[in-house]
Protein backbone atom coordinates (compact mmCIF):
# COMPACT_ATOMS: atom_id res chain seq x y z
CA UNK A 1 0.00 0.00 0.00
CA UNK A 2 1.41 3.62 -0.89
CA UNK A 3 2.06 6.34 1.66
CA UNK A 4 -0.32 8.19 0.46
CA UNK A 5 -3.59 7.51 -1.89
CA UNK A 6 -5.70 9.78 -3.71
CA UNK A 7 -8.39 9.58 -5.88
CA UNK A 8 -10.57 11.76 -7.52
CA UNK A 9 -9.74 15.00 -5.00
CA UNK A 10 -11.33 18.55 -4.97
CA UNK A 11 -9.61 21.10 -2.83
CA UNK A 12 -10.56 24.59 -2.27
CA UNK A 13 -12.07 27.47 -0.19
CA UNK A 14 -15.51 26.96 0.80
CA UNK A 15 -17.04 24.32 -0.94
CA UNK A 16 -15.71 26.02 -4.29
CA UNK A 17 -13.05 23.80 -5.97
CA UNK A 18 -9.17 25.42 -7.25
CA UNK A 19 -8.12 22.49 -8.11
CA UNK A 20 -10.34 19.46 -9.34
CA UNK A 21 -10.60 15.31 -10.08
CA UNK A 22 -6.78 14.60 -8.86
CA UNK A 23 -5.44 10.86 -8.66
CA UNK A 24 -1.73 10.23 -7.74
CA UNK A 25 0.15 7.77 -5.19
CA UNK A 26 2.97 8.87 -3.12
CA UNK A 27 5.09 5.62 -2.55
CA UNK A 28 7.42 5.19 0.07
CA UNK A 29 10.66 6.80 -1.64
CA UNK A 30 9.16 8.65 -4.12
CA UNK A 31 10.02 12.21 -4.63
CA UNK A 32 7.07 14.18 -5.96
CA UNK A 33 7.19 17.75 -7.53
CA UNK A 34 4.44 19.35 -7.77
CA UNK A 35 4.27 22.36 -10.58
CA UNK A 36 1.94 25.11 -11.85
CA UNK A 37 1.36 28.76 -12.47
CA UNK A 38 0.56 30.92 -9.85
CA UNK A 39 -2.90 30.55 -8.39
CA UNK A 40 -3.21 26.85 -9.66
CA UNK A 41 -3.66 25.16 -6.05
CA UNK A 42 -0.43 23.91 -5.41
CA UNK A 43 -0.66 25.55 -2.08
CA UNK A 44 -4.01 24.87 -1.49
CA UNK A 45 -3.26 20.78 -2.30
CA UNK A 46 -0.96 20.49 0.54
CA UNK A 47 -2.55 22.48 3.25
CA UNK A 48 -5.66 19.50 1.59
CA UNK A 49 -3.09 16.64 2.02
CA UNK A 50 -1.79 17.69 5.70
CA UNK A 51 -5.22 17.96 6.47
CA UNK A 52 -5.45 21.74 7.72
CA UNK A 53 -8.40 22.28 5.34
CA UNK A 54 -11.42 19.68 4.51
CA UNK A 55 -11.46 18.16 0.80
CA UNK A 56 -14.37 19.86 -1.10
CA UNK A 57 -14.39 16.09 -2.67
CA UNK A 58 -12.38 12.79 -2.92
CA UNK A 59 -10.09 11.08 -0.76
CA UNK A 60 -6.94 10.69 1.00
CA UNK A 61 -5.82 7.75 2.07
CA UNK A 62 -2.68 6.80 4.48
CA UNK A 63 -1.06 4.10 4.23
CA UNK A 64 2.15 2.88 5.14
CA UNK A 65 1.80 2.96 9.17
CA UNK A 66 2.20 6.61 8.51
CA UNK A 67 1.68 8.95 10.85
CA UNK A 68 0.58 12.44 11.22
CA UNK A 69 3.83 12.99 13.63
CA UNK A 70 6.23 11.96 11.14
CA UNK A 71 5.24 14.35 8.81
CA UNK A 72 7.41 17.41 8.23
CA UNK A 73 5.93 20.87 6.31
CA UNK A 74 7.66 24.06 5.17
CA UNK A 75 4.66 26.46 5.32
CA UNK A 76 4.83 28.99 1.63
CA UNK A 77 3.90 31.84 3.88
CA UNK A 78 3.82 31.54 7.82
CA UNK A 79 1.01 32.84 9.52
CA UNK A 80 4.31 33.60 11.91
CA UNK A 81 4.01 37.46 13.32
CA UNK A 82 6.33 39.93 12.45
CA UNK A 83 6.41 40.71 16.39
CA UNK A 84 6.51 37.60 17.90
CA UNK A 85 9.97 37.13 20.30
CA UNK A 86 11.12 34.04 19.76
CA UNK A 87 14.86 32.88 19.45
CA UNK A 88 15.94 30.49 16.03
CA UNK A 89 17.00 27.84 18.72
CA UNK A 90 13.23 28.27 20.61
CA UNK A 91 11.52 27.79 16.65
CA UNK A 92 13.83 25.03 15.80
CA UNK A 93 13.21 22.85 18.87
CA UNK A 94 10.05 23.08 18.18
CA UNK A 95 9.73 21.10 14.98
CA UNK A 96 10.51 18.02 17.33
CA UNK A 97 7.11 19.12 19.44
CA UNK A 98 5.32 16.23 17.60
CA UNK A 99 7.67 13.84 19.07
CA UNK A 100 7.03 14.01 22.55
CA UNK A 101 3.66 13.37 22.98
CA UNK A 102 2.56 13.95 25.89
CA UNK A 103 6.07 14.43 27.33
CA UNK A 104 6.07 18.28 28.96
CA UNK A 105 9.87 19.06 27.92
CA UNK A 106 12.54 17.59 25.05
CA UNK A 107 15.18 15.78 25.63
CA UNK A 108 18.45 15.62 24.61
CA UNK A 109 18.40 13.41 21.36
CA UNK A 110 15.71 16.31 20.35
CA UNK A 111 17.65 18.87 21.38
CA UNK A 112 20.66 17.06 19.41
CA UNK A 113 18.78 16.91 16.27
CA UNK A 114 18.05 20.69 16.05
CA UNK A 115 21.67 21.51 16.80
CA UNK A 116 22.29 19.07 14.11
CA UNK A 117 19.70 20.43 11.79
CA UNK A 118 20.78 24.01 12.71
CA UNK A 119 24.12 23.14 11.16
CA UNK A 120 23.01 21.74 8.13
CA UNK A 121 21.39 25.20 7.29
CA UNK A 122 23.99 27.39 8.51
CA UNK A 123 22.52 28.90 11.30
CA UNK A 124 24.65 27.90 14.31
CA UNK A 125 25.65 31.27 14.89
CA UNK A 126 22.54 32.66 14.82
CA UNK A 127 20.80 30.45 17.65
CA UNK A 128 20.17 32.91 19.99
CA UNK A 129 18.99 35.77 17.66
CA UNK A 130 15.48 36.69 17.39
CA UNK A 131 13.66 35.60 14.20
CA UNK A 132 12.07 39.16 13.99
CA UNK A 133 15.65 40.32 13.78
CA UNK A 134 16.89 38.21 10.49
CA UNK A 135 16.30 38.63 6.46
CA UNK A 136 13.55 36.80 4.20
CA UNK A 137 16.76 34.36 3.18
CA UNK A 138 17.69 33.23 7.03
CA UNK A 139 14.28 32.89 8.04
CA UNK A 140 13.35 30.42 5.54
CA UNK A 141 16.81 28.58 6.68
CA UNK A 142 15.41 28.28 10.13
CA UNK A 143 11.52 27.09 8.81
CA UNK A 144 13.35 24.09 7.00
CA UNK A 145 15.61 23.68 9.69
CA UNK A 146 12.22 23.20 11.96
CA UNK A 147 11.03 21.28 9.27
CA UNK A 148 13.54 18.80 8.98
CA UNK A 149 13.47 18.03 12.95
CA UNK A 150 9.66 17.22 12.65
CA UNK A 151 10.35 14.54 9.87
CA UNK A 152 10.65 11.28 10.07
CA UNK A 153 8.77 9.28 7.24
CA UNK A 154 7.69 12.05 4.89
CA UNK A 155 8.56 15.75 4.04
CA UNK A 156 6.51 18.54 2.52
CA UNK A 157 7.65 21.47 1.17
CA UNK A 158 6.33 24.46 -0.45
CA UNK A 159 8.69 26.52 -2.61
CA UNK A 160 11.90 25.34 -0.16
CA UNK A 161 14.06 27.73 -2.07
CA UNK A 162 11.92 31.13 -2.48
CA UNK A 163 14.45 33.70 -1.07
CA UNK A 164 17.56 31.71 -1.07
CA UNK A 165 20.80 32.43 -2.81
CA UNK A 166 22.43 30.58 -5.50
CA UNK A 167 24.69 28.42 -3.50
CA UNK A 168 22.11 27.77 -0.31
CA UNK A 169 19.93 26.81 -3.21
CA UNK A 170 22.17 24.09 -4.83
CA UNK A 171 22.89 22.79 -0.80
CA UNK A 172 19.08 23.31 -0.24
CA UNK A 173 18.28 20.66 -3.74
CA UNK A 174 21.14 18.18 -2.57
CA UNK A 175 20.20 18.09 1.16
CA UNK A 176 16.97 16.91 -0.22
CA UNK A 177 18.04 14.47 -2.14
CA UNK A 178 20.59 12.82 0.46
CA UNK A 179 17.06 12.70 2.88
CA UNK A 180 15.58 10.99 -0.03
CA UNK A 181 17.99 8.53 -0.86
CA UNK A 182 18.48 8.36 2.79
CA UNK A 183 13.99 6.60 2.65
CA UNK A 184 12.72 10.02 2.89
CA UNK A 185 9.43 10.53 0.61
CA UNK A 186 9.12 13.98 -0.71
CA UNK A 187 6.69 16.26 -1.82
CA UNK A 188 7.77 19.86 -3.04
CA UNK A 189 5.89 22.25 -4.66
CA UNK A 190 8.30 24.32 -7.08
CA UNK A 191 8.46 26.63 -9.90
CA UNK A 192 11.78 25.89 -10.99
CA UNK A 193 11.08 22.96 -13.94
CA UNK A 194 14.60 22.13 -14.48
CA UNK A 195 15.06 21.02 -10.89
CA UNK A 196 11.95 19.42 -10.78
CA UNK A 197 12.57 17.55 -13.92
CA UNK A 198 16.35 16.47 -12.58
CA UNK A 199 15.77 15.97 -8.93
CA UNK A 200 12.06 14.42 -8.49
CA UNK A 201 10.97 11.12 -9.66
CA UNK A 202 7.58 11.85 -10.17
CA UNK A 203 5.89 15.41 -11.49
CA UNK A 204 2.26 16.55 -10.78
CA UNK A 205 1.67 19.12 -12.91
CA UNK A 206 -1.43 21.12 -12.31
CA UNK A 207 -3.56 23.72 -14.04
CA UNK A 208 -5.78 23.97 -17.37
CA UNK A 209 -4.48 20.00 -18.14
CA UNK A 210 -3.54 18.13 -15.12
CA UNK A 211 -0.66 15.44 -15.59
CA UNK A 212 0.66 12.70 -13.11
CA UNK A 213 3.23 10.42 -14.04
CA UNK A 214 6.98 9.85 -13.96
CA UNK A 215 9.33 12.46 -14.62
CA UNK A 216 10.49 10.62 -17.99
CA UNK A 217 6.71 10.48 -18.98
CA UNK A 218 6.23 14.29 -18.18
CA UNK A 219 9.64 15.21 -20.37
CA UNK A 220 7.59 13.41 -23.38
CA UNK A 221 4.05 14.77 -22.41
CA UNK A 222 2.15 17.48 -23.93
CA UNK A 223 2.22 19.72 -20.62
CA UNK A 224 5.91 19.00 -19.77
CA UNK A 225 6.88 20.09 -23.20
CA UNK A 226 5.12 23.07 -23.40
CA UNK A 227 5.77 24.46 -20.10
CA UNK A 228 9.49 23.55 -20.50
CA UNK A 229 9.56 25.55 -23.12
CA UNK A 230 7.70 28.20 -21.73
CA UNK A 231 10.27 28.44 -19.34
CA UNK A 232 13.15 28.63 -21.26
CA UNK A 233 11.40 31.50 -22.55
CA UNK A 234 11.51 33.31 -19.62
CA UNK A 235 14.90 32.95 -18.75
CA UNK A 236 16.73 33.05 -22.56
CA UNK B 1 7.63 54.40 56.43
CA UNK B 2 8.88 50.84 57.42
CA UNK B 3 7.95 50.87 60.49
CA UNK B 4 4.29 51.65 58.94
CA UNK B 5 4.91 48.95 56.67
CA UNK B 6 5.90 46.48 59.25
CA UNK B 7 2.23 47.77 61.44
CA UNK B 8 0.35 46.87 58.43
CA UNK B 9 1.94 43.45 57.96
CA UNK B 10 0.95 42.45 61.71
CA UNK B 11 -2.76 42.70 60.14
CA UNK B 12 -3.81 39.02 58.30
CA UNK B 13 -5.75 40.95 55.85
CA UNK B 14 -3.04 42.72 54.83
CA UNK B 15 -0.61 39.55 54.23
CA UNK B 16 -3.23 37.88 52.84
CA UNK B 17 -3.77 40.25 50.11
CA UNK B 18 -0.24 40.73 49.75
CA UNK B 19 -0.38 36.42 49.34
CA UNK B 20 -3.17 36.38 46.92
CA UNK B 21 -1.88 39.58 44.83
CA UNK B 22 1.62 38.53 44.14
CA UNK B 23 0.15 34.93 43.03
CA UNK B 24 -2.83 36.37 40.64
CA UNK B 25 -0.35 38.73 38.99
CA UNK B 26 2.60 36.03 38.51
CA UNK B 27 -0.64 34.14 37.16
CA UNK B 28 -1.79 36.91 34.44
CA UNK B 29 0.95 36.99 33.49
CA UNK B 30 2.42 34.01 32.40
CA UNK B 31 -0.39 33.53 29.35
CA UNK B 32 0.11 37.71 28.41
CA UNK B 33 2.36 37.00 25.56
CA UNK B 34 0.19 34.12 23.71
CA UNK B 35 -3.25 36.55 24.21
CA UNK B 36 -0.78 39.29 23.13
CA UNK B 37 0.25 37.53 20.24
CA UNK B 38 -2.77 35.57 19.29
CA UNK B 39 -4.72 38.98 19.43
CA UNK B 40 -6.49 37.86 22.08
CA UNK B 41 -5.80 40.99 23.70
CA UNK B 42 -9.27 41.87 24.07
CA UNK B 43 -10.74 38.24 25.54
CA UNK B 44 -9.17 39.40 28.73
CA UNK B 45 -12.07 41.85 29.04
CA UNK B 46 -14.64 39.98 27.56
CA UNK B 47 -14.26 37.26 29.73
CA UNK B 48 -14.32 40.07 32.72
CA UNK B 49 -17.50 41.26 32.08
CA UNK B 50 -18.95 37.51 31.41
CA UNK B 51 -17.73 37.35 35.04
CA UNK B 52 -18.92 40.48 35.93
CA UNK B 53 -22.48 39.40 34.83
CA UNK B 54 -22.31 35.98 36.47
CA UNK B 55 -21.43 37.77 39.59
CA UNK B 56 -24.22 39.38 39.29
CA UNK B 57 -26.84 36.30 38.83
CA UNK B 58 -24.95 34.77 41.82
CA UNK B 59 -25.71 37.67 44.21
CA UNK B 60 -29.57 37.58 42.61
CA UNK B 61 -29.59 34.49 43.42
CA UNK B 62 -27.70 34.97 46.69
CA UNK B 63 -25.08 32.39 47.08
CA UNK B 64 -22.72 32.53 49.66
CA UNK B 65 -20.00 31.42 47.27
CA UNK B 66 -20.37 33.31 43.94
CA UNK B 67 -16.86 31.48 42.47
CA UNK B 68 -18.78 27.91 41.89
CA UNK B 69 -21.17 29.68 39.39
CA UNK B 70 -18.65 32.31 38.03
CA UNK B 71 -15.77 29.86 37.11
CA UNK B 72 -17.82 27.60 35.14
CA UNK B 73 -19.49 30.29 33.36
CA UNK B 74 -16.13 32.10 32.31
CA UNK B 75 -14.52 29.03 31.50
CA UNK B 76 -17.83 27.91 28.95
CA UNK B 77 -17.54 31.77 27.40
CA UNK B 78 -13.73 31.25 26.61
CA UNK B 79 -14.11 28.49 24.67
CA UNK B 80 -17.53 30.02 23.15
CA UNK B 81 -15.03 32.83 22.19
CA UNK B 82 -11.63 31.11 21.03
CA UNK B 83 -14.11 28.85 18.68
CA UNK B 84 -15.72 31.62 17.22
CA UNK B 85 -12.15 33.48 16.73
CA UNK B 86 -11.16 30.85 14.32
CA UNK B 87 -14.43 30.24 12.38
CA UNK B 88 -14.74 33.12 10.30
CA UNK B 89 -18.20 34.18 10.22
CA UNK B 90 -18.50 35.94 12.83
CA UNK B 91 -14.72 38.02 13.41
CA UNK B 92 -13.12 37.08 16.78
CA UNK B 93 -13.22 41.00 17.72
CA UNK B 94 -17.28 41.59 17.01
CA UNK B 95 -17.82 38.36 18.71
CA UNK B 96 -15.95 39.01 22.34
CA UNK B 97 -17.32 43.28 22.01
CA UNK B 98 -20.99 41.16 21.50
CA UNK B 99 -20.50 39.19 24.64
CA UNK B 100 -18.45 41.27 26.87
CA UNK B 101 -21.05 44.64 26.49
CA UNK B 102 -23.87 42.57 26.70
CA UNK B 103 -23.03 40.71 29.85
CA UNK B 104 -22.03 44.11 31.15
CA UNK B 105 -25.88 45.42 30.90
CA UNK B 106 -27.55 42.30 32.09
CA UNK B 107 -25.66 42.49 35.04
CA UNK B 108 -25.99 45.72 35.98
CA UNK B 109 -29.89 44.96 35.16
CA UNK B 110 -30.40 42.08 37.13
CA UNK B 111 -28.25 44.00 39.95
CA UNK B 112 -30.98 46.77 39.60
CA UNK B 113 -33.98 45.58 39.49
CA UNK B 114 -33.14 42.55 42.26
CA UNK B 115 -30.68 44.20 44.85
CA UNK B 116 -31.88 44.62 48.37
CA UNK B 117 -28.52 45.87 49.22
CA UNK B 118 -28.43 50.04 49.79
CA UNK B 119 -25.17 50.82 48.59
CA UNK B 120 -25.86 49.67 45.06
CA UNK B 121 -23.39 51.91 43.04
CA UNK B 122 -20.64 51.23 45.80
CA UNK B 123 -21.22 47.17 44.89
CA UNK B 124 -21.24 47.80 41.20
CA UNK B 125 -18.06 50.14 41.69
CA UNK B 126 -16.24 47.59 43.50
CA UNK B 127 -16.58 44.87 41.33
CA UNK B 128 -15.85 46.77 38.40
CA UNK B 129 -12.38 48.11 40.13
CA UNK B 130 -12.28 45.72 43.05
CA UNK B 131 -11.62 48.66 44.88
CA UNK B 132 -11.89 47.21 48.12
CA UNK B 133 -12.67 43.45 47.98
CA UNK B 134 -9.11 41.98 47.77
CA UNK B 135 -8.75 43.38 51.21
CA UNK B 136 -11.75 41.87 52.66
CA UNK B 137 -10.63 37.98 51.46
CA UNK B 138 -11.63 35.52 54.28
CA UNK B 139 -9.43 33.30 54.92
CA UNK B 140 -11.18 30.11 52.78
CA UNK B 141 -10.88 32.61 49.71
CA UNK B 142 -6.95 32.80 50.58
CA UNK B 143 -6.58 29.08 50.18
CA UNK B 144 -9.29 29.02 47.08
CA UNK B 145 -6.89 31.69 44.97
CA UNK B 146 -3.90 30.16 46.32
CA UNK B 147 -4.29 26.83 44.83
CA UNK B 148 -5.59 28.08 41.71
CA UNK B 149 -2.92 29.84 41.14
CA UNK B 150 -0.54 26.91 42.17
CA UNK B 151 -2.93 24.80 39.21
CA UNK B 152 -2.53 27.39 36.91
CA UNK B 153 1.38 28.00 36.92
CA UNK B 154 2.00 23.97 37.11
CA UNK B 155 -0.24 23.58 33.87
CA UNK B 156 1.88 26.28 32.42
CA UNK B 157 5.34 24.87 33.47
CA UNK B 158 4.56 21.40 32.35
CA UNK B 159 2.68 22.78 28.69
CA UNK B 160 4.79 25.53 28.40
CA UNK B 161 6.33 23.83 24.89
CA UNK B 162 3.29 23.09 23.66
CA UNK B 163 1.92 26.30 24.18
CA UNK B 164 4.85 28.19 22.32
CA UNK B 165 4.44 25.50 19.54
CA UNK B 166 0.53 26.49 19.81
CA UNK B 167 0.88 30.40 19.47
CA UNK B 168 4.11 30.51 17.13
CA UNK B 169 2.36 29.09 14.40
CA UNK B 170 -0.75 27.10 14.48
CA UNK B 171 -1.04 25.31 11.40
CA UNK B 172 2.71 23.71 11.54
CA UNK B 173 1.97 22.84 14.78
CA UNK B 174 -1.62 20.77 13.54
CA UNK B 175 0.49 19.60 9.97
CA UNK B 176 3.08 17.64 12.28
CA UNK B 177 0.94 16.08 14.28
CA UNK B 178 0.34 18.35 17.70
CA UNK B 179 -3.42 18.41 18.71
CA UNK B 180 -4.17 22.00 18.90
CA UNK B 181 -7.53 22.23 19.03
CA UNK B 182 -6.92 20.75 22.79
CA UNK B 183 -4.28 23.16 23.82
CA UNK B 184 -6.24 26.07 22.10
CA UNK B 185 -9.21 24.55 25.04
CA UNK B 186 -6.49 24.43 27.39
CA UNK B 187 -5.30 27.79 27.40
CA UNK B 188 -8.69 28.98 27.16
CA UNK B 189 -9.65 27.49 29.83
CA UNK B 190 -6.32 28.61 31.98
CA UNK B 191 -7.17 32.36 30.84
CA UNK B 192 -11.13 32.03 32.56
CA UNK B 193 -9.60 30.42 35.52
CA UNK B 194 -6.87 33.56 35.52
CA UNK B 195 -9.97 35.98 34.62
CA UNK B 196 -12.10 34.91 37.47
CA UNK B 197 -8.95 34.82 39.77
CA UNK B 198 -7.86 38.76 39.14
CA UNK B 199 -11.21 39.97 39.07
CA UNK B 200 -10.69 39.81 43.18
CA UNK B 201 -7.42 41.87 42.31
CA UNK B 202 -8.08 44.81 40.09
CA UNK B 203 -11.73 44.34 38.92
CA UNK B 204 -13.27 43.37 35.90
CA UNK B 205 -12.72 46.74 34.06
CA UNK B 206 -8.93 46.52 34.34
CA UNK B 207 -7.87 43.12 33.91
CA UNK B 208 -6.72 43.00 30.40
CA UNK B 209 -4.40 45.38 32.22
CA UNK B 210 -2.75 42.82 34.69
CA UNK B 211 -2.85 40.24 31.48
CA UNK B 212 -1.24 42.76 28.85
CA UNK B 213 0.84 45.46 30.22
CA UNK B 214 3.77 43.10 31.80
CA UNK B 215 3.87 40.74 28.47
CA UNK B 216 4.14 44.13 26.35
CA UNK B 217 6.93 45.30 28.96
CA UNK B 218 9.02 42.68 28.62
CA UNK B 219 8.52 42.43 24.93
CA UNK B 220 10.23 45.57 24.30
CA UNK B 221 13.53 44.24 26.38
CA UNK B 222 13.67 40.17 25.27
CA UNK B 223 13.85 38.41 22.12
CA UNK B 224 12.95 35.14 23.20
CA UNK B 225 10.14 33.38 24.09
CA UNK B 226 11.71 32.12 27.43
CA UNK B 227 12.96 35.40 28.32
CA UNK B 228 10.30 37.50 27.70
CA UNK B 229 7.91 34.83 29.69
CA UNK B 230 10.24 35.12 32.69
CA UNK B 231 10.68 39.04 32.75
CA UNK B 232 7.01 39.42 32.48
CA UNK B 233 6.44 36.92 35.34
CA UNK B 234 8.95 38.90 37.30
CA UNK B 235 8.04 42.68 36.07
CA UNK B 236 4.26 41.40 36.79
CA UNK B 237 4.88 40.51 40.71
CA UNK B 238 6.84 43.56 41.34
CA UNK B 239 4.30 45.89 40.30
CA UNK B 240 1.76 44.23 41.95
CA UNK B 241 3.65 44.10 45.28
CA UNK B 242 4.78 47.80 44.95
CA UNK B 243 1.05 48.67 44.16
CA UNK B 244 -0.53 47.10 46.66
CA UNK B 245 2.05 48.73 49.03
CA UNK B 246 1.30 51.85 47.64
CA UNK B 247 -2.38 51.70 48.11
CA UNK B 248 -2.18 50.63 51.53
CA UNK B 249 0.62 53.48 52.54
CA UNK B 250 -1.39 56.26 50.39
CA UNK B 251 -5.20 54.50 50.78
CA UNK B 252 -5.74 54.54 47.24
CA UNK B 253 -7.77 51.93 45.34
CA UNK B 254 -5.95 48.51 45.18
CA UNK B 255 -6.83 48.25 41.39
CA UNK B 256 -5.50 50.95 40.21
CA UNK B 257 -2.96 51.78 41.79
CA UNK B 258 -1.01 48.20 40.76
CA UNK B 259 -2.34 49.03 36.71
CA UNK B 260 -0.84 52.39 37.34
CA UNK B 261 2.35 50.86 38.46
CA UNK B 262 2.24 48.46 35.16
CA UNK B 263 1.70 51.33 33.35
CA UNK B 264 4.90 53.18 34.66
CA UNK B 265 6.68 49.89 34.65
CA UNK B 266 5.94 49.35 30.88
CA UNK B 267 7.18 53.04 30.19
CA UNK B 268 10.55 51.89 31.92
CA UNK B 269 10.83 49.38 29.45
CA UNK B 270 10.34 51.30 26.48
CA UNK B 271 12.71 53.55 27.86
CA UNK B 272 14.92 50.52 28.62
CA UNK B 273 14.46 49.13 24.82
CA UNK B 274 15.00 52.63 22.92
CA UNK B 275 18.45 53.00 25.24
CA UNK B 276 19.68 49.49 23.94
CA UNK B 277 19.00 50.03 20.35
CA UNK B 278 20.73 52.94 20.44
CA UNK B 279 23.99 51.72 22.31
CA UNK B 280 23.90 48.33 20.49
N1 LIG C 1 -7.77 31.63 2.14
C1 LIG C 1 -8.30 31.61 0.89
N2 LIG C 1 -9.62 31.77 0.71
C2 LIG C 1 -10.16 31.73 -0.52
N3 LIG C 1 -9.45 31.55 -1.67
C3 LIG C 1 -8.12 31.39 -1.56
C4 LIG C 1 -7.47 31.40 -0.27
N4 LIG C 1 -6.14 31.22 -0.47
C5 LIG C 1 -5.98 31.09 -1.80
N5 LIG C 1 -7.14 31.20 -2.46
C6 LIG C 1 -7.34 31.09 -3.92
O1 LIG C 1 -7.06 29.76 -4.31
C7 LIG C 1 -6.34 29.75 -5.53
C8 LIG C 1 -5.10 28.89 -5.40
O2 LIG C 1 -4.22 29.44 -4.44
P1 LIG C 1 -2.89 28.71 -4.04
O3 LIG C 1 -2.28 29.49 -2.95
O4 LIG C 1 -3.17 27.29 -3.78
O5 LIG C 1 -2.00 28.85 -5.35
P2 LIG C 1 -0.53 28.36 -5.64
O6 LIG C 1 -0.61 27.38 -6.76
O7 LIG C 1 0.11 27.90 -4.39
O8 LIG C 1 0.16 29.69 -6.16
P3 LIG C 1 1.65 30.24 -5.95
O9 LIG C 1 2.47 29.68 -7.04
O10 LIG C 1 1.50 31.72 -6.11
O11 LIG C 1 2.09 29.86 -4.61
C9 LIG C 1 -6.04 31.20 -5.89
O12 LIG C 1 -6.90 31.58 -6.94
C10 LIG C 1 -6.38 31.98 -4.66
O13 LIG C 1 -6.98 33.20 -4.99
MG1 LIG D 1 1.62 28.54 -3.21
Amino acid sequence: MALLTVTDLSAGYDSHAVVKDLNFTVNTGDYLCVVGENGSGKTTLMKTLLHLQDPVSGKILIGDGLNQNEIGYLPQQSDVQKDFPASVSEIVLSGCQARCGLRPFYNKKEKKLAKENMERMGITSLANKSYRELSGGQQQRVLLARALCATRKLLLLDEPVAGLDPVVTGEMYDLIASLNRDGVSIIMISHDVSAAVRYGSHILHIGDSAFYGTKDAYLNSSEGKAFLLQQKGQVG
Amino acid sequence: MFEKIAFYLEYPFVRYALIVGILIALCSSLLGVTLVLKRFSFIGDGLSHVAFGAIAIASVLKLTNNMFLVLPVTIISAILLLRTGQNAKIKGDAAIAMISVGALAFGYLLMNIFSTSSNLSGDVCSTLFGSTSILTLTEKEVWLSAVLSFVVIVIFVLFYNKIFAVTFDENFAKAIGTATNAYNLLIAVIIAVIIVLAMNLVGSLLISALVIFPALSAMRLFNSFRSVTICSALLSVTCAFLGIMISILAGTPVGSTIVAVDVAGFAFCCLGGFVRTRLG
